[in-house]
């Protein structure tokens, strides 16, 4: 029914989509599984109409269409129902169903109320919410807010009058276990009236729902598979299964380090997002943290940055406890690389010697007052031993590369004197050589005794660069892996305590 | 595990429990929390002292809540919008010249009725129509159009009249401040007839609705098929007409027109639309609750007069209680950053 013909999407220095053709047929479940960064967001993306491929065709029903935005695309029948939730709060669940379509309730310029709640009424019906229709969204758990939006896609797009596309990405990843046997229960009554595509990281539930699952790596379709053939296993398989660059990640630079505990972390739980986890990391080793999105490792970041108050549980550096506020963790020798890196690492209005010395600029000021040159001196000093590329001291930071940017993130925290760094995600958006010169950097680091925990968009990137890998799954420590050199576990074992 | 592992307190989905949704306590008191101060400031007020209660002082309370409704009624919407709009202080000085500018009046030989009425809320109306069009269409952040389109209007209101002073002599004009209908003037059922079509317009049209809508989420609103620049500049364009009716009240009331006529009633408008519990981020609050909230403030007010508070100790407690109640409507601990 719904064809995407070598389907090719380029961005600035990623290929996020090569040559892709997937096929949605009526009243079918398709899953799509795949790493982070395989495809999976771009390809819904292009359905939605938020992108527009570069090369390749998306067609419905044998005709090529082009959908203009989301709305043009619920036009077509197609519509998602959104990771992070995207209905009103401060309106009613009526409200929310018929957002920008109330002109059907309208008399005379007048709101017809009873008309409106009866219809939403009826919507509500086939999702199997029963909730009074004029309900503030607010007052709903998170399960049901998202069967108000499964009604409201549901209904958008089956106004087409042929068989509605219904996009569903991680519909599962904020539910609780009752709340996604709901969900699932409900999908399959849905199915006798629409298609769905199915994103999820949790392959059991995948291949549990699906009829048919399309496996994505890289920003290819590397297989096609009726549900009933596959495995968990054999899809872990399919998912990952590249080779590793050894040389890439500098691992001849990978030295093992001595069991000095530079930080630990003990029982810290948080909300939903950490349960139980300890752990610690020894001066000089690289801590990887592997996990799905929302398997709990950002928050394990930002706990240790001092950003985030636990719920129980602590984490100590040597003696002291650390504190939940971002100026204590610095107190305590913690430097946090944060994955915005515009908005959280570093003051892009400020020049690249500003930024440098902000964590301490004690060192270069007396009475208050900063001391201009040996700000300038210090900053040269760096700008040379990391070899950041700028014009000067001065230069705004706004202008630099995102690789040099990144340098003076890093040269921050060792200016700053930090013991402990935090790296989270810390060649997002960086292009290969940039990469490989980060990897460079904390290979050096590490030499100096330095203890990185690290976390980043591949598992390949966690593995190369990592003295042990703690691979998290909902909050949970499921494992901690050795991975000397020669001896690294293979993605497929990582990926087993993933999901 | 060990008893650290508790799962967090989320209810699940009710699948065949029937459809009344438990709204909790907390949540039920933060919604009416500006009522429960309306009423304990009026009990406590009239604790101390017994002639608060008095109908003469409860028409003097509604009389001077006239004005100060009527503008907030205007101003909510914008606020609904998370915009904001400083430009009412001008748009009702321009609006009251021009109706004293065409009744009986001192200045000129004009006398042309009570229709001219329409002309001044015309003019509010241009005058915001003028302050979502800039706000939207250069992208002007409606703090900067609107404080500047309101010093336009009093300028123009300054100039307009050198400055002076005009009379007003009209009859027909001034009985909305004089002739009472069940002992209360004119003027009070006015700001009623207006907080009804507020009410209305907040609770029965899509403009009212799709205001809500963006002020809870714009891109989600666009992205739903909500026209929002035009629903912008529809909401700027109302505030406008309010304040218009405002500028008639104030003409009417005072017998007279300039361009300082409306001076504080920006600060009154904005602490009663924040006290009667509208969000500066937009999305939430009802005319009701600037209803609510201008009573607040007016009681206040009164209240501090009959108690014998010196006027300048009564601005500074005015201030206070801005702080207060954004303190108490605002759910900040979803907030990480203020600015």
């Amino acid at each position: 029914m719904l064809t995407l013909k070598n389907v090719t999407k380029r961005f600035p220095g990623v290929l996020a989509l090569d040559d892709v053709t997937i096929e949605i047929r009526p009243n079918e479940i398709v899953g799509l599984i795949g790493e982070n960064g395989a495809g999976k967001s771009t390809l819904m993306k292009l359905l939605t109409g938020a992108y527009r491929q570069d090369t390749g065709e998306i067609m419905l029903n044998g005709q090529p269409m082009v959908i203009r935005n989301p709305r043009d695309a619920t036009s077509k029948g197609i519509a998602m129902v959104y990771q992070e939730q995207s209905i009103l709060p401060n309106l009613t669940v009526a409200e929310n169903l018929f957002l920008g379509r109330e002109e059907d309730f309208v008399t005379f310029g007048r709101l017809n109320w009873t008309k409106l709640k009866h219809a939403a009424k009826k919507e509500l019906a086939t999702v199997r919410l029963d909730v009074d229709p004029l309900t503030l969204c607010e007052d709903l758990s998170f399960g049901q807010r998202q069967m108000v939006e499964l009604a409201r896609a549901l209904s958008l797009a089956s106004r087409t009058g042929g068989t509605p596309i219904i996009l569903l990405d991680e519909p599962t990843s904020v539910l609780e276990a009752a709340e996604i046997e709901i969900l699932f229960r409900l999908v399959g009554e849905l199915k006798s009236r629409a298609s769905f595509v199915f994103v999820s990281h949790r392959l059991d539930e995948l291949l549990s729902l699906s009829d048919r699952v399309y496996v994505m790596k890289d920003g290819k379709v590397v297989a096609e598979m009726p549900a009933a053939k596959a495995s968990v296993a054999k899809l872990h398989e399919l998912m990952v299964g590249r080779s590793m660059h050894g040389e890439y990640y500098r691992e001849n630079l990978q030295k093992p380090c001595r069991k000095e505990v530079a930080l630990s972390v003990n029982h810290a739980s948080l909300g939903h997002a950490l349960n139980d986890v300890s752990f610690e990391v020894y001066n000089g080793e690289v801590f990887g943290v592997a996990g799905v999105v929302g398997s709990g490792r950002e928050e394990l970041c930002r706990v240790i940055a001092g950003l985030e108050k636990l719920d129980a549980g602590e984490v100590t550096v040597g003696t002291a406890r650390l504190k939940p506020q971002a100026n204590h963790a610095v107190a305590l020798g913690i430097g946090y690389v944060p994955r915005e890196r515009k908005v959280e690492g570093l003051v892009t209005q400020m020049s690249v010697a500003q930024n440098l010395t902000l964590p301490r600029l004690g060192a270069v000021s007396r009475a208050g007052v900063v001391r201009k040159a040996s700000e300038r001196l210090i900053a040269t000093e760096w700008i040379d031993r990391l070899h950041i590329k700028t014009p000067g001291p001065d230069a705004s930071c706004r202008n630099l590369s995102g690789g040099n940017q990144q340098k003076v993130v890093l040269a921050k925290w060792r200016f700053a004197g930090s013991r402990i760094l935090v790296l989270d995600h810390p060649t997002r958006g960086l292009d290969v050589g940039a990469k490989e010169e980060v990897y460079q950097l904390i290979r050096e680091l590490s030499a100096e005794g330095v203890a990185v925990v690290l976390t980043g968009d591949t598992l390949e990137e966690i593995l190369g660069l990592s003295h042990r890998v703690m691979v998290m799954r909902d909050g949970r420590a499921q494992a901690i892996l050795p991975c000397a050199v020669g001896h690294k576990p293979s993605q497929v074992e990582i990926v087993e305590h993933m999901v | 595990m060990n008893k650290l592992t508790a799962v967090p307190t989320r209810q699940a989905v009710r699948t065949t429990t029937p459809g009344i949704q438990v709204v909790s306590m907390h949540a039920l008191i933060r919604r009416s929390s500006p009522l429960l101060v309306l009423l304990a400031l009026g009990v406590c007020i009239g604790a101390f002292n017994h002639d608060f209660f008095d109908p003469m002082n409860l028409s003097r309370i509604a009389i001077s809540a006239a004005i100060p409704l009527t503008i907030a009624l205007g101003g909510t919407f914008v606020i609904q919008l998370g915009s904001i709009d400083l430009s009412a202080e001008g748009i009702v000085a321009v609006a009251a010249i021009t109706v004293s500018m065409l009744v009986e009046n001192s200045y000129n030989d004009n006398h042309f009725g009570l229709w001219v009425l329409a002309v001044a809320i015309a003019a509010g109306a241009v005058l915001g129509l003028t302050n979502g069009v800039l706000h939207v269409f250069l992208r002007i952040p409606s703090f900067i159009t609107t404080l500047a389109v309101g010093f336009v209007a009093s300028g123009i209101g300054t100039a307009w009249l050198s400055g002076n002073t005009i009379r007003v002599s009209d009859t027909a004009l001034r009985s909305i401040a004089i002739t009472r209908y069940l002992g209360l003037p004119l003027s009070v059922w006015i700001a009623v007839l207006v907080l009804g079509v507020a009410w209305f317009i907040h609770r029965h049209t899509l403009l009212g609705r799709h205001t809500l809508a963006i002020g809870g989420g714009e891109d989600l609103a666009r992205l739903s098929g909500v026209r929002v620049s035009r629903v912008r500049i529809a909401v700027f364009a109302l505030a406008g007409a309010f304040y218009g009716v405002a500028g008639i009240l104030a003409v009417a009331q005072y017998g007279q027109g300039h361009a300082l006529i409306a001076n504080g009633q920006l600060f009154v408008a904005i602490t009663a639309i924040v006290v009667g519990g509208t969000s500066l981020a937009g999305g939430n609050g009802s005319p009701m609750n600037t209803l609510i909230g201008t009573l607040i403030v007016v009681v206040l007010a009164n209240g501090m007069v009959l108690l014998g508070v010196p006027p300048y100790v009564q601005q500074g407690i005015q201030g206070v209680l801005i702080i207060v109640a954004v303190t108490l409507a605002l759910n900040r601990s979803r907030r990480r950053i203020v600015k």
